[in-house]
């Protein structure tokens, strides 16, 4: 034993000790980051980002340098702080706060204090740079907008927040980020790689030459260019003609479903997003919160579709079989379906068949229909089901799926949704009459009008709506983009439909808004419309809403317009659908009577009414 | 001549290998910019190939001396030591805190090192003198003064690291017979003090209660007879946890608290008192299965690791040479030590078991200490890693120890006729 013991002794200690080497060499793999942290210090070198084009070739965004003033808070020494802050402009109050928040985020990696100075501004801190110690300049890239519009389109870009760094490891502090638009849908494409330096350090902090001779190093890759479905042109037609209106327009190539247009009124410069500048705007428009120019009516604003939305009655009771396109249906100024109850309407021929009942937009019809579609089936549940069925095919009531970050499902009710509104499911058809004209409980966003529209002119099918047409000259292969949607409805069943839509523009609703020869086909809509001012619910002069397609039988663009508080359908919505088909179509403006008037007339009085305080009318 | 058996030939290959390869990592954590040959004698890794050197005359120098002549003067040897360790008080030179330097011109020798070997051969002569039993209380004492005295000198310089070492002497005693009650008494006296200070005195005194209780109910025999002998050693042993308590707490200085709680993990610092060890294991940690190559360590290259040439040398090796080069070392370190305890088993001469075990107690001491405050399962207590780390008082003080055995052992058939 006494021989034994020393030996076992040694062993043992031996053991414990690879055990240990075990562990922090092999198994534990902390120590290896926190290594590269503290002997290795990391340099970035920043790409360009990728340009943007519309879909003629026309360059939208490019690049300009911009130079961010970095810190490193431990390596930073006392400093004339006042002599700082005037080669900034920034107060000296500031910079203080600014490096207490960079010590609070790591004292040993680099914050931004002041972001992209301009190349003036660069050209003369870099001057005095070296006098102060632990300051430095990084270089990156930042937007060069050509145009002054389609913001909402654009998106812009901003220092990546805590959060996304957490998240991600790509991005350090003081990094761009794509915000809103394809600038965020497209980061991954338009960023590009960094180009990355590992330099040696010792505990000093002093650099000792590049790590590993540089073996790890690599170069900056620049992002890539990306084509855009939008026509600039047509973008910035649609954004004059909605000066001093809100509301949004969406075009869209039925073919293709390319987005030609998206726009959303009020706009903004996109310029006023870049640079130095980028702060105070941003908190401008972010703070406008009766206009909101930051919110994308085009794909976010819910509005009742109105009677755009017969056509859809229309089509599911062709396909339902609930009336066929010669029956004629009585219309006496309204339509009354209950002991006191009525939906109005207003004056037309009367009786009418399918085709002329959509191009004189008769209330009493589609209510008529609807009641029929939902009393085909046994119960007023299956029946709101098989409605609610039909229009979601049409990509109604649910995210579209499009490739732009911001979005809004809609509404389509369906059994579920009234079952718990009437206790005990007890509900009828008549009840919901108004989802037959697009009033109701219905709410769509123009963007999937837009889609409804060009599903209409293609006859029953669509391809999801999107922004995105080329990766540096490769056309898009995601399938999402590249799948026919086929819709519920048979194909023959949208002829009776499509010439009601035409019959709009020969004699119905919107005769005064012809295009000289162009098959146009099309729908008003005036959408009742209310809003909560001060806690009280106000009603407010109706939307516009127009949508519309041409040519007729080889549908090239389809489109929707909504005007908010424009009042009747023809009235804002049809004059604008009328004339972006014309410029989109012709290139020339024809009409050009018609132009000046929606270009003269501005809707501010109208916004302003709510907010006087005082009564005012609506409808005038 | 023909009385020699011939050199231990695998004990003196393991003493070069890490004489080389400790060499080998001072140079890489000692390079910089000026980095001229290996023999520049103006940097670190070029007088540690001077010290290694001077350490081979060193070793024909003892090889040839007369064996008989280690034992006949250690008692002479011993009291020189002795007296240069007291000279200190009176000559000694301050180096990065501790007065344990003689300075001789632009040269520094460290006494303390040489102390150890002094003392072994003391103690083998004590131990093998006819009249010595070991069994005896009076002689039990004769040889603890022998091994407390150069300590009670050394720890008050301050160096309490070096003075740790003679509790390496317990090797020897333990193989001459010394009562395994020592080793347990004071084993359990190491145990009692880290687990009071992790859990406490009120938990410890709890274990120890139920402990005593379970092997009262499974040691049937003699209950009664026992039951005294348990109520006192749990007394004792509570009594020692609470003092442990109030020592820990009220004579101690921070600076040793803060020690104890780092390597008992109560305490993360990785800025002040644990800079070191966190560094070390970063270092360490950093090398994976293979290390990063040779001098291509960057926690080694960045200074990140103090003392890193020195007592830290093994975090070098961790981060350059990977868990293969590190692991390797540890197996090294426990072939010679084992090696020497076998080699120890087979001398005729009690002076040289006696010896024998001495130096592989010492090695191993300095092996557990420092390897374990390197890889952070030991506090920090500042003693060389033997043959390795820089130093020549280090590096010349091992080397005689181990070649006045090595020359021990070639004659041990002559001992005897």
């Amino acid at each position: 034993m006494r021989r034994i013991l020393p030996f076992l002794l040694i062993i043992l200690t031996g053991f414990v000790f690879i055990g240990r080497l075990f562990y922090l060499q092999i198994l534990d793999d902390s120590s290896a980051i926190l290594s590269q942290n503290n002997a290795i210090k990391i340099e970035y070198d920043y790409p360009q980002r990728g340009y943007i084009f519309d879909r003629n070739g026309d360059l939208l965004v490019a690049n300009q340098p911009s130079y961010d003033v970095m810190a490193i808070p431990r390596e930073v020494e006392p400093f004339d702080t006042l002599e700082l802050s005037t080669l900034l402009n920034i107060t000296p109050e500031n910079i203080g706060k600014r490096l207490d928040k960079a010590k609070i985020y790591s004292p040993r990696l680099p914050s931004v204090i002041v972001p992209q100075l301009t190349k003036e501004e660069y050209a003369y801190f870099q001057e005095k740079l070296r006098k102060y110690e632990g300051f430095y300049i990084q270089k990156r890239s930042s937007r060069d907008y050509q145009i002054d519009y389609a913001a909402n389109v654009l998106g812009y870009i901003s220092e990546a927040n805590t959060a996304e760094i957490k998240n991600n490891t790509y991005y350090q502090a003081g990094d761009l980020i794509g915000r809103q638009g394809v600038e965020k849908q497209y980061e991954d494409i338009l960023r590009g790689k960094k180009g990355v330096k590992y330099i040696q350090k010792d505990r000093f902090n002093r650099e000792i030459g590049a790590y590993k001779d540089g073996i790890y190093d690599s170069l900056p890759v620049k992002g890539k260019d990306i084509t855009l479905t939008l026509d600039a042109k047509l973008q910035a037609y649609g954004e004059r003609l909605m000066k001093n209106k809100r509301g949004g327009i969406v075009a869209i190539e039925p073919k293709t479903g390319e987005l030609l247009s998206l726009i959303s009124a009020p706009g903004y410069d996109p310029d006023l997003l870049v640079g130095r500048k980028r702060s105070k705007n941003f908190n401008k428009l972010w703070y406008d919160t009766i206009a909101k120019p930051l919110y994308d009516r085009s794909l976010q604003a819910m509005y009742p579709p109105g009677s755009p939305f017969k056509t859809m009655t229309a089509l599911i009771a062709l396909q339902e079989n609930v009336i066929n396109t010669q029956e004629r249906i009585e219309c006496h100024h309204g339509f009354s379906y209950g002991r006191a109850s009525s939906m109005k309407c207003h004056g037309h021929p009367s009786p009418l068949s399918m085709s002329p009942a959509i191009a004189y937009s008769c209330n009493a019809y589609f209510g008529k229909v609807y009641r029929r579609i939902i009393e085909k089936y046994d119960t007023p549940q299956a029946g709101m089901n098989a409605w609610h069925d039909h229009l979601a095919s049409f990509g109604l009531g649910d995210f579209l799926g499009n490739d732009l970050p911001v979005g809004q499902p809609g509404r389509i009710p369906d059994a579920e949704y009234y079952n718990k509104w009437y206790p005990e499911n007890r509900w009828q058809a008549t009840y919901t009459l108004s989802n037959g004209i697009g009033q109701g409980e219905i709410a769509t966003t123009p963007i999937q009008l837009a889609n409804m529209t060009a599903t209409i002119a293609n006859r029953g099918w669509y391809y999801t709506p999107h922004i995105l047409k080329e990766i540096e000259g490769n056309t898009l292969k995601n399938k999402k983009f590249t799948t026919k949607n086929i819709t519920t409805i048979d194909p023959e069943n949208f002829d009776p439909i499509i010439e009601g839509m035409h019959g709009v523009y020969e004699y119905g609703t919107a005769q005064f808004l012809q295009i000289p020869g162009v098959e146009i086909c099309g729908k008003t809509g005036t959408a009742e419309n209310y809003s909560k001012i001060n806690g009280k619910r106000v009603q407010l002069t109706d939307h516009s809403i127009f949508v519309a397609f041409a040519p007729k039988d080889d549908p090239k663009i389809a489109i929707a317009v909504f005007v908010e508080n424009g009042y009747w359908g023809a009235r804002y919505g049809g004059r604008i659908a009328s004339l972006m088909i014309e410029k989109y179509l012709k290139e020339e403006i024809s009409r050009t009577d018609l132009e000046s008037w929606v270009l003269s007339h501005s809707l501010e009085d109208e916004y302003a009414k709510p907010y006087t305080g005082e009564p005012f009318k609506i409808n005038q | 001549m023909n009385k020699s058996t011939g050199f231990d030939w695998v004990s003196i290959l393991l003493f070069l290998l890490l004489v080389i390869f400790g060499w080998v990592n001072i140079y890489s954590a000692s390079l910089n910019e000026s980095a001229q040959s290996f023999f520049d004698l103006s940097q670190i890794y070029g007088r540690q190939g001077l010290f290694i050197g001077l350490s081979v005359l060193l070793i024909i120098f003892i090889l040839s001396v007369e064996a008989k002549f280690y034992e006949r003067f250690s008692s002479v040897i011993y009291l020189i030591s002795l007296l240069s360790l007291l000279g200190l008080f009176v000559f000694g030179k301050t180096i990065s805190g501790a007065t344990s330097w003689y300075a001789f011109g632009g040269f520094s020798i460290q006494p303390s090192e040489f102390a150890k070997a002094a003392t072994a051969l003391a103690l083998a002569k004590y131990l093998s003198d006819i009249q010595t039993n070991i069994k005896s209380f009076k002689h039990q004492c004769g040889a603890f003064l022998i091994i407390m005295l150069p300590a009670l000198v050394i720890i008050p310089q301050p160096d309490p690291g070096s003075a740790l070492v003679y509790a390496a002497f317990f090797f020897p005693l333990y193989r001459e017979g010394l009562s395994g009650g020592y080793l347990l008494v004071g084993l359990s006296l190491v145990l009692l003090f880290v687990f009071t200070l992790i859990f406490g005195a009120i938990w410890v005194s709890v274990a120890v209660v139920i402990l005593a209780l379970l092997l009262l109910f499974f040691n049937r025999k003699n209950k009664r007879k026992h039951l005294w002998r348990y109520i006192i050693i749990s007394l004792t042993s509570i009594l020692f946890a609470f003092s442990v308590n109030y020592i820990f707490h009220n004579v101690f200085e921070q600076r040793h608290r803060d020690r104890f709680n780092i390597v008992l993990g109560k305490e993360v610092d990785t800025k002040g008192i644990g800079y070191n060890t966190n560094q070390s294991e970063i270092a360490i940690g950093s090398g994976g299965w293979t290390g990063k190559g040779w001098t291509q360590g960057t926690q080694t290259k960045g200074n990140f690791v103090p003392e890193q040439h020195t007592d830290y040398i093994f975090s070098t090796v961790g981060e350059e040479w990977g868990f293969a080069g590190s692991a390797m070392v540890i197996l090294l370190f426990i072939a010679l030590t084992t090696r020497l305890i076998f080699i120890a088993e087979r001398q005729k001469s009690q002076f040289s078991r006696v010896y024998g075990y001495s130096v592989a107690g010492i090695l191993f001491i300095h092996f557990l200490v420092n390897i374990g405050m390197v890889i952070g399962v030991f506090p920090t207590v500042g003693i060389p890693l033997p043959f390795f780390s820089y130093g020549g008082s280090g590096l010349w003080g091992f080397t005689i120890l181990l070649f006045i055995f090595i020359k021990l052992d070639s004659n041990r058939k002559a001992a005897y006729q």
